[in-house]
């Protein structure tokens, strides 16, 4: 194969595989929200979502793995091993890619904790995993600015439908928790649901008629 | 022997002491005579100086051959707690419990009230025990009671009587406040909220390190034998149950009192039981309620008690006058512990408050009928699953209730009710916590 | 050792997964909360204990040696 062919084959690999990993961390960040509200996918046991949240994050870190070593061997433009995790190093575009690079940190940073996550602090482990929301929007912006590819046609519907599904979890969860009740009145709450008359049976009664 | 007083007033003009200090007889905790606050210096006459024994761990044989066991509800032998906190691990915490979240219960109050350093002194002798330097004294919020003790340790530091520096802090009016883990977490600077265990308080408890938890009447009974020795303490009580013990009684016509009673007296002899009262309660509102006919029997002891499905506690007891509706008093008290559920715990919070409601049902005229089964069922429900054992102490007291009153709830079928004007009786308090401030 | 499974009811807000993993020792209650089974661990379901554990979104089911799970003094 002559050296523009290699080259192009690798630059075509490594936005593909961009492509399928801007796709998989969305669907990550979406499984998050959703193992946090204690949601399901309908049909489904609830072990697949925190399953498919576990096993899609794996995976899509085998995608960006993909991604940035097919672009930094890709000999048409210089990028530079070290650029992949730290940020701003890389001679070609080193603010994008820099983006890029910092999201990357984060995911790994967000991957090594939840592997570890029996071992460690469960409040540090949490605080940390908020970064998740970071490491995608990073991924987002370095999607839009290192190539043009997501700026027309199905790739750009592609790319709205992601911020679009991650918006409106986002917002769904922000109002979900804001009907949550503080521990301290939960039971005050609880007391007041039950009626001093007519207490009723569990069979006339909803699946989830209870205070979280 | 029993010996009385009621819950004190500053200012009562007291008489001299004339009995000898290490006398077996009672009162031992309390003064001779009224209710007058011991002061440092009276304290000191009458009791001579803090026996320091000099090295850790020597008191501990002594509790043991004495037998004392905590007097903070749970009976536990406090040698063994000691021996516990001082084989955990280095820098041990030694902490009071006076924070008493029993609503029926005034006994930890007039004692801290009266005789403060007598609790200081168990203190110190724990601390010793157990090799600690850090101690604290936990207490519930009443700024006339918090700046006696201040005083009081003020004193004792000028005086060069403490050893080491007693730190107060101050519990929220919750029911669990008094909780070991609830405690630990408060002393840590958070709210008074119980923890999953383990690890237990004695092993990981205030900053992370064991901590020895005593209630203040057990520290004032442990000042007692480091001085006049574990004969001088069996000279009360049983063999299986030694000393003597604060009470809260409450009697039918509404007197409430704070007495000290050997372990053993007859229930008759501490509250009224004759036909003017119906049933009494023993152990609080995580105890167990006894008919009159039965309680008249027995003594008060855990040996009688506890096959009756009671048992002895921080010695609340209170006697239920006959014309009153035990169902709606259960009632009042299923609504307060389900209100002081800490909300952590999803079977506590769910289950606490529905019992409450079929309490309530089963309190009015003619009630549902499934409120007695899915009361029956959320009991088996709740019990065991709390990280505290709030939902079972609440459970016995209910089960207890439905068990004693069951006439009454028969009279509420029929529509009738031995008081429709459901008088209250028992004591509980007018406020609940809504917020994350009423926790801290 | 035994082990013995054990739920920090503080801990846990009642997700489920772990009655879906390990139904052999753990049921739902009518709130959506965990009831575990006392007694200790059978070794046959090592291997789905220790998943049911890993997997529980907030790390409240936890598997303890049998001697930390005494009765408290």
């Amino acid at each position: 194969m002559s050296g523009i062919t290699q080259s192009t084959a690798l630059w075509y690999a490594s936005r593909a595989t961009g492509v399928v990993s801007l796709l998989l961390l969305t669907g990550v960040t979406l499984l998050g929200v959703l193992v946090n509200r204690q949601g399901r996918l309908p049909g489904l046991p609830r072990f697949v979502v925190t399953g498919l949240h576990r096993n899609l994050s794996l995976l899509a870190v085998a995608f960006v793995a993909l991604h940035v070593l097919t672009a930094v061997f890709d000999p048409y433009v210089t990028i530079g091993l070290v650029a992949i995790v730290i940020p701003f190093t890389s001679p070609y575009k080193p603010l994008w890619l820099g983006v890029g690079a910092i999201s990357l940190d984060l995911v790994v940073a967000l991957i090594v904790t939840s592997l570890a996550r029996a071992r460690i602090n469960r409040r540090f482990w949490r605080a940390l995993h908020w970064l998740a929301y970071l490491a995608w929007g990073g991924a987002v912006l370095h999607s839009l600015t290192a190539s043009t590819d997501l700026h027309r046609g199905i790739l750009l519907y592609l790319l709205l439908a992601c911020i679009a599904a991650v918006a409106g979890a986002v917002i769904w969860r922000i109002s979900q928790a804001g009907r949550e009740l503080p521990q301290e009145e939960r039971a005050a709450a609880t007391l007041d649901m039950m009626s001093p008359r007519g207490v009723r049976s569990p069979a006339r009664r909803g699946p989830r008629e209870t205070i979280r | 022997m029993t010996y009385g007083t009621t819950v004190p007033h500053p200012g009562q003009p007291g008489e001299p002491l004339d009995r000898p200090a290490d006398s077996a007889a009672l009162p031992r905790l309390l003064p001779a005579q009224g209710a007058v606050p011991v002061d440092l210096r009276t304290h000191l006459h009458r009791f001579g100086h803090l026996p320091y024994t000099g090295r850790a761990a020597r008191l501990i044989p002594v509790l043991q051959a004495a037998g004392l066991t905590g007097r903070g509800g749970a009976a536990f032998p406090v040698h063994r707690k000691l021996a516990a906190v001082a084989q955990a691990g280095t820098r041990p915490v030694v902490i009071g419990n006076g924070a008493e979240g029993e609503p029926a219960s005034e006994k930890d109050k007039s004692l801290l009230w009266i005789s403060p350093h007598l609790i200081l002194d168990g203190l110190q002798l724990a601390a010793e025990a157990v090799g600690s330097d850090a101690v604290g004294l936990y207490l519930s919020r009443h700024p006339r009671l918090l700046d006696k003790l201040h005083a009081a340790i003020a004193e004792r530091a000028a005086a060069g009587v403490d050893r080491a520096t007693v730190e107060i802090f101050d519990a929220p009016p919750r029911f669990l406040a008094g909780e070991e883990s609830a405690l630990a977490s408060r002393v840590n600077g958070g709210p008074a909220r119980p923890r999953f265990k383990p690890p237990m308080v004695f092993e990981r408890g205030v900053a992370g390190r064991p901590t020895l938890v005593h209630n203040v009447e057990t520290l004032a009974h442990l000042a007692l034998i480091a001085r006049f020795g574990p004969d001088w303490f069996r000279a009360a009580g049983t063999d299986d149950e030694p000393g003597s013990m604060l009470c809260t009684l409450h009697q039918p016509d509404g007197r409430r009192d704070v007495v000290e009673t050997e372990l053993g007296t007859p229930l008759r002899s501490l509250v009224t039981l004759d036909g003017h009262t119906q049933a009494v309660l023993s152990g609080g509102y995580h105890g167990a309620w006894l008919p009159a006919a039965d309680a008249a029997r027995m003594t008060l002891s855990n040996a009688d008690l506890r096959p009756a499905g009671a048992f002895v506690g921080a010695g609340v007891l209170a006697a239920l006058p006959a014309d009153r509706c035990g169902i709606a008093e259960a009632a009042r008290v299923a609504r307060y512990l389900a209100l002081e559920s800490a909300g952590q715990c999803g079977p506590c919070f769910n289950g606490l408050p529905r019992i409450a409601a079929a309490m309530a049902e089963i309190a009015s005229p003619r009630p549902d009928p499934r409120a007695v089964t899915d009361m029956i069922r959320w009991s088996g429900l709740v019990q065991g699953r709390g990280a505290c054992h709030h939902p079972d102490g609440s459970v016995r007291f209910i089960r207890s209730a439905l068990h004693v009153f069951q006439d009454e709830i028969i009279l509420h079928g029929q529509g009738r009710c031995v008081d429709p004007a459901r008088r209250p009786f028992l004591p509980l308090p007018a406020d609940t916590a809504l917020s994350a401030a009423d926790w801290s | 050792m035994k082990n013995q499974l054990r739920v920090d009811p503080t801990v846990c807000s009642g997700h489920g997964l772990c009655a879906e993993l390990l139904p052999e020792l753990i049921t739902l209650d009518e709130w959506g909360y965990p009831i575990v089974a006392d007694g200790p661990v059978p070794r046959s379901l090592d291997r789905h204990v220790r998943r049911a554990v890993t997997d529980c979104p907030v790390l409240a089911l936890k598997l303890l040696p049998a001697s930390r799970t005494a009765a408290r003094p």
